[in-house]
This record gives structure tokens, C-alpha cells and sequence, in this order.
């Protein structure tokens, strides 16, 4: 891997940008490998980087059915915190979050992680008690938190309207000062390159098409580039995860459906944070580039389309004009949408499976992005030792049936 | 927007339902019979596939009424929308429901 620094910078100037290597390679697949990560996203790519860097695995491959980051890791509206609820997710996503944090220097790789804080809008005396509530328990878990007053938030952020007579008057919020965002397509081009530096073969363009089991034992794939044999493997297809469940013969608890977000014209700098309201269901912050990116809430039917339906979207816009009056004259450039992994307590699966030597990470519904090197960590270790991390253990796909639940649909929000 | 046909009131926009989930799924008879692992299935499992899919829906700003939408959760094309325990919803789950609104009114 040729690193990047200014002084590659320079000398690449100098023969006009033209001896740049590509960033990783496009390997044909070998006949087997150790362990196969299904799903070239962020949080396979990040499985996959983990597994050879703290694991030593050198034979790994990485099968992806489009192309690197082209699903929910460049659908997403890429925010990161850590401030939920319960400890046990508390923990699993500020292990993400301080993966965050040294993230560029480890994959030399400018992943455009901005730590601009992240509000939370408490509307009514119910919200501000659930705000003080997570704040506390994010302090008694060494999570930065702090609680706002209007006057507060309307000096931090001059453009927001917390004037009383407003239909939901925001009260107050939540603050994460080490949250922020990154850039999305970054942290799958950077995992890529330095998995792809560490000898993992990144196949893109190879769709798995059914999960070869042997004895209560995967023991390999059959995809759209041939068969490939593996010891391990990991499947990490956010809301596809019921389709390769199916494809093992076992059921999850899990619904797909369409999660959209859409980004303004590019203009002058308004918003330098992130600003979320569970209650009005809307989230906002403000590109490099300048454009207003804006997430809605799910759509509420199941659907694998890559599409949901217009009142979401004009449901999400009312939501950011109630908050920010004045973006009621911007224009909106573009919308999209993402399948996402719903499970029934709003937190994720990364588990062992009933099959041996199939492992499932999934269930991150909405709020994935935040997770991506964190849920790669703790899955590579899974797979590495075949049993959780401790990390990672309360999010086992046992819970349903014991009833651990961990009931994250508060600090989860609109989205998360 | 999905344009969604009432089976008593016709077609209407999205906006005037309440999605209801996967239908078919039947209240276990005797949960106290049930093993853990079949109760979570009950409670949480489902389903999920890509391509057709039988829902129920509620018509929340129109009859109120409960009633089923076989659906496509690719191309979220309708294929057809029944009354609940008529002749094509050959669900149990759909009879049952069908009898506790019976019993209501």
C-alpha cells in the first residue's frame, strides 16, 4: 500500500496525478478462504480489516453483490454518538466511537470524522426527564453528556427557533460534544484499502446465492463468480440479513424497511452541528459542501425497494422547517432511501448462529452508520474465537428467546 | 405513495392507513404449552420475505377496519386487498380477528 501524506501528494503532482496505485485490488475469488464476510459495506469491510489486523487471519475475502459502500453505507445521513440508554449499548458504541476517534491515523485514511457535537430536542416536560435521565446514565458510563437550556441552544445555534409560541417549543436537549459526523463513503474506501493492504481479497459484484450447510455446519457459498469453501462465515447484509437467514434455513427477528433522507442545494455555512428531535421525527446537519442533510423516520410498511413514500419525506421536512424556519426557502436536490434491519428492541444482533461457523451481524436498523468500526471489531473477534466479545455478548440472537432485551427505542429516536 | 383499496370503502391514499405487520400470525392456542424459543418466535420472528408479502392494514381515518393487502416488498405493487376471513385470506389469524371485531360490535 502506497501511504498517503503530503509528501505523496506532492511528488504525485508533479507527474500530474498520473502513477496514483488504485486503493485495493480486484482479486478473482479463490476456491476457499478461512473466513468470508458477506456484504461489502462499512461494517464488513471493517470485519474484514479487524480480522487480519488483530486477529491475524491472511486468507479472508470480502463478497459484495454491487460495488464497495454502494448500499446503506452511502444511503445514511452519517451521524456518530454513543449516548444511549442502557449500558450495554452505551458501551458497544462508544467502544465505536473511540475507534472513531484514531480512525483516520489507523487506516491512513482521511475518513472526515468531525467531532461537532450532537443535540438531542426534549418538546415537553416528558422528553426533558427522559433527556436527564440518559444524561445521567451516560456520565455514570464515562460517556460525555450534558443537559442544554433554550438560551443554551439558541447561542450555540443561532438559526434554530426556541421561541415559547412555537407549536412544539423545544425545552431543552441533550448534548454530545464528541459526537458528530464523518464522511460516509470514506470509511468504506478506507477500511477497503488497508483490509485490501493486510491480503483480504475484496470481491465486488458477487452475489451469494445460497449458504451451503453440512452437519449443522456452513461450510461455504455458492455465489454469481462460482463456489466458494470457508471455515467461518460472517454475514453482515443489513436488510438483505433475512434473505441469507432464509438461505441457512433459520428465521430472524428482524423486518426490512425503507429508511429515506434527502440533501438541500449547497449553501453558505448555517448549521456547524448536528441537530435530532425525536419528537418533531426529524434530523439535520450541514455538509462540507455545504448542503442541508435531513433524515426522516422509517417508512412503516416492510420493503426491500430502496424507496419509501412521499408523506415520510414531507412529514421529516415539516419536522426541520418547525425547528429552522428560515430552510423553509431552500430547495431540496435529491432523496433516497436505504433498507434497514429493524429488530424489536432497536438494538442489534452480532452472534453466533445455531449453524456452526456461521455468524450473523445485523439488526442495526437505522442507526448503523455510528457503529461501523465498532461492530466490525467485536464481530471479527466473534468470528476469530467463535464465541462474543464481552462487548458484544448481550447482543446475542439468544435474547429473544431469554428475554434479555435491551430496549433502545428511546435513545434510538426518530432514527438513530 | 401507495395507493391502497379499502375492501369496503375503495381506494385511498397511503396517508389514511395504519400499517399492521405480517398477517397470518395466530395467538397460540395455549402459551403456557410453549417452549421459550416458540414463544419468542410468536412474539418476534417473522417472516420478512423479499417479494410477496400478506399485511394488514387499518383504515385509521376512514372505516377503521382491519383487512389484508397481499403486496410485492420489491416493486411495493398491491396485488389484492381482502375483508379479513372471506374466501383468499385462508389465514386462521385473519378468522380470529375477524371474530373479536365481530364480537365488539
Amino acid at each position: 500500500m502506497k501511504r498517503y501524506s503530503g509528501l505523496a501528494l506532492l511528488r504525485n503532482a508533479l507527474d500530474y496525478n498520473r502513477n496514483w496505485p488504485p486503493a485495493w485490488r480486484s482479486p478473482e475469488p479463490k476456491k476457499s478462504y478461512d473466513a468470508i464476510i458477506v456484504g461489502g459495506g462499512g461494517h464488513g469491510l471493517a470485519t474484514a480489516y479487524y480480522l487480519a489486523r488483530e486477529h491475524g487471519f491472511g486468507n479472508v475475502a470480502v463478497l459484495e453483490k454491487g460495488w464497495i459502500g454502494g448500499g446503506n453505507t452511502g444511503r445514511n445521513t452519517s451521524i456518530v454518538r454513543s449516548n444511549y440508554l442502557w449500558t450495554e449499548a452505551s458501551l458497544l458504541y462508544e467502544k465505536s466511537l473511540k475507534l472513531w476517534e484514531g480512525l483516520s491515523r489507523e487506516l491512513n485514511y482521511n475518513v472526515m470524522f468531525s467531532q461537532r457535537g450532537v443535540y438531542n430536542l426534549g418538546h415537553s416536560l416528558q422528553d426533558m426527564r427522559d433527556i436527564e435521565r440518559r444524561v445521567n446514565a451516560n456520565r455514570l458510563n464515562g460517556i460525555d453528556a450534558e443537559v442544554l437550556g433554550p438560551a443554551e441552544i439558541q447561542k450555540a445555534i443561532p438559526c434554530i427557533n426556541t421561541s415559547p409560541g412555537a407549536r412544539y417549543p423545544i425545552l431543552g436537549a441533550s448534548l454530545q460534544r464528541r459526537g458528530g459526523v464523518a464522511r460516509h463513503d470514506a470509511v468504506a474506501w478506507g477500511f477497503a484499502r488497508a483490509a485490501d493492504a493486510l491480503g483480504v481479497d475484496i470481491i465486488e459484484r458477487c452475489e451469494v446465492t445460497s449458504i451451503e450447510v453440512r452437519a449443522g455446519r456452513a461450510v461455504g457459498v455458492a455465489t454469481t463468480r462460482g463456489a466458494i469453501a470457508a471455515d467461518r462465515i460472517g454475514v453482515v447484509v443489513a436488510g438483505n440479513a433475512g434473505v441469507l437467514a432464509g438461505m441457512a434455513g433459520l428465521r430472524l427477528p428482524i423486518e426490512s424497511h425503507p429508511l429515506q433522507a434527502f440533501v438541500s442545494e449547497p449553501i453558505r455555512p448555517v448549521l456547524d452541528t448536528v441537530v435530532m428531535s425525536g419528537a418533531v421525527h426529524g434530523y439535520i446537519s450541514q455538509s462540507d459542501k455545504g448542503e442541508l442533510v435531513v433524515g426522516a423516520g422509517i417508512d412503516a410498511y416492510n420493503g426491500y425497494g430502496q424507496r419509501g413514500s412521499f408523506p415520510v419525506i414531507e412529514h421529516a421536512m415539516q419536522a426541520i422547517i418547525e425547528l429552522f424556519p428560515a430552510f423553509s426557502r431552500v430547495r431540496m436536490l435529491r432523496m433516497w432511501g436505504g433498507i434497514v434491519d429493524i429488530c424489536p428492541d432497536a438494538c442489534p444482533i452480532v452472534s453466533k448462529t445455531p449453524v456452526e461457523g456461521l455468524y450473523f451481524n445485523c439488526g442495526w436498523g437505522t442507526g448503523g452508520f455510528k457503529a461501523t468500526p465498532g461492530s466490525g471489531w467485536v464481530f471479527a473477534h466473534t468470528l476469530a474465537n467463535d464465541r462474543p466479545h464481552d462487548l458484544n455478548a448481550p447482543f446475542s440472537l439468544d435474547r429473544f428467546a431469554s428475554g434479555a432485551l435491551i430496549d433502545e427505542h428511546g435513545a434510538a429516536a426518530v432514527a438513530h | 405513495m401507495l395507493l391502497i383499496e379499502c375492501p369496503w370503502c375503495g381506494p385511498r391514499a397511503e396517508t389514511e392507513f395504519s400499517y399492521g405487520g405480517e398477517a397470518g400470525i395466530e395467538r397460540p392456542a395455549d402459551p403456557y404449552a410453549l417452549s421459550d424459543a416458540e414463544w419468542a418466535d410468536y412474539l418476534f420472528f417473522r417472516s420478512n420475505p423479499r417479494g410477496a408479502h400478506r399485511e394488514l392494514w387499518n383504515h385509521a381515518q376512514g372505516c377503521r377496519r382491519w383487512f389484508g393487502v397481499e403486496r410485492d416488498t420489491v416493486s411495493y405493487r398491491i396485488e389484492k386487498s381482502y375483508r379479513l376471513g372471506s374466501a383468499g385470506s385462508g389465514r386462521p389469524a385473519a378468522a380470529q380477528i375477524e371474530a373479536s371485531e365481530e364480537k365488539r360490535r
